[in-house]
C-alpha cells in the first residue's frame, strides 16, 4: 500500500516539475533539482526524528522492540542523506560552479549530521547485541536530533546566503503556488517511499532475528 | 541536451538508481532468508526423526 502510495506520488510530483512548473526566474531549468533534494533531505530528517522517537520509547518503557525500530530508521535516514549530499553536490555544481564547499556551514553541518548517525553503526557493532547495546544505541539516536534543528536552522542564519531558502515569511522569495504544491506532492511520495523501505527492512531484521533464534533453539 | 538539463537529469538518476540498488540487495537478503529457513525447516525435520527413532 506504501509502496504504491510512494511510486504512485512520485511518479506525479516528477511529471509536475517537469511538465508544469514553469523554470524559476533566476535558477532556470536546473531549479528542477529542488524538487527531489528537498523532499529527500526533509525525509532524511523525518527518518532520524523517527529514530529518536523509537529511542526514548525504548528509554522509557524498556521495550527492547524498539531498539530494532530505532536501528532501521537510522539505516533509513543514513540512505536518504546520502541522497541529499549526492543531490545538493550536483545543484551545488550546475549552481555554483562547484561540488563542495566547505565554506558554507549548512552544507558542514549536515555532513556532520550525517558522519553523526553514520558512526551510529560502528558504536552499534561495537558492543554485544542486549540491553546494555539497545540503551547505549538509543542514547546515541537521542543526541543525534539535536544537531537537525541546527542543520536546519543554519540554511537561515547563513552569512553568506549562497544556498536558497525556501520556506520562509519573506513574500517575495518564498515559493510560488505550484512550486509548494510540487514539492508537497514529491514530498509526500518520498515520505511514503520511507516509509514503505522502513516496514519491509524492519521486517526482515525481525525474521533474522527469529531465525537466529529458532537456530539456537534447535542445535 | 544542455549541462543544466543533464545535471538535473542526473540527480534524478541518482535517486533511482539508489531505489534500485536497494530493492536488488534487499532481493539477495530475502533469498539467503529463505534458504535459511530451508535449513532450519531441515534440521527439525531431522531432529524430530532422532526423537520419534
Amino acid at each position: 500500500m506504501l509502496a504504491a502510495a510512494a511510486a504512485g506520488l512520485l511518479l506525479v510530483g516528477i511529471a509536475l516539475a517537469f511538465y508544469w512548473v514553469p523554470n524559476a526566474p533566476d535558477e532556470g531549468f536546473r531549479q528542477r533539482i529542488f524538487y527531489i533534494h528537498v523532499p529527500v533531505a526533509l525525509t532524511a530528517y523525518a527518518c532520524f526524528f523517527w529514530a529518536a522517537w523509537k529511542a526514548l520509547r525504548l528509554l522509557w518503557t524498556r521495550d527492547q522492540r524498539y531498539d530494532l525500530e530505532s536501528y532501521t530508521a537510522v539505516h533509513m535516514g543514513v540512505i536518504f542523506g546520502i541522497l541529499t549530499l549526492v543531490t545538493g553536490s550536483i545543484w551545488a555544481r550546475t549552481s555554483w560552479g562547484v561540488w563542495w564547499t566547505w565554506s558554507e556551514r549548512q552544507l558542514v553541518l549536515f555532513l556532520v549530521l550525517f558522519l553523526f548517525y553514520s558512526a551510529y553503526f560502528m558504536l552499534r557493532y561495537s558492543v554485544d547485541p542486549g540491553p546494555r547495546r539497545a540503551s547505549m544505541s538509543a542514547v546515541y539516536a537521542l543526541f543525534g536530533v539535536v544537531l537537525i534543528p541546527v542543520s536546519f536552522l543554519a540554511i537561515r542564519l547563513s552569512e553568506e546566503l549562497i544556498h536558497p531558502v525556501v520556506f520562509t515569511r519573506d513574500v517575495n522569495s518564498n515559493l510560488a503556488g505550484s512550486q509548494l504544491l510540487t514539492v508537497s506532492v514529491c514530498f509526500a511520495g518520498m515520505l511514503a517511499l520511507a516509509g514503505a523501505l522502513y516496514v519491509n527492512e524492519l521486517t526482515g531484521k525481525r525474521v533474522d532475528e527469529r531465525l537466529r533464534e529458532l537456530r539456537e533453539a534447535l542445535s | 541536451m544542455t549541462s543544466a538539463e543533464k545535471y538535473v537529469t542526473a540527480a534524478y538518476l541518482v535517486v533511482l538508481g539508489v531505489v534500485l540498488a536497494y530493492i536488488v540487495i534487499y532481493a539477495f537478503k530475502l533469498s539467503r532468508l529463505e534458504r535459511e529457513v530451508s535449513e532450519l525447516a531441515e534440521l527439525a525435520r531431522r531432529k524430530r526423526e532422532e526423537v520419534t527413532g
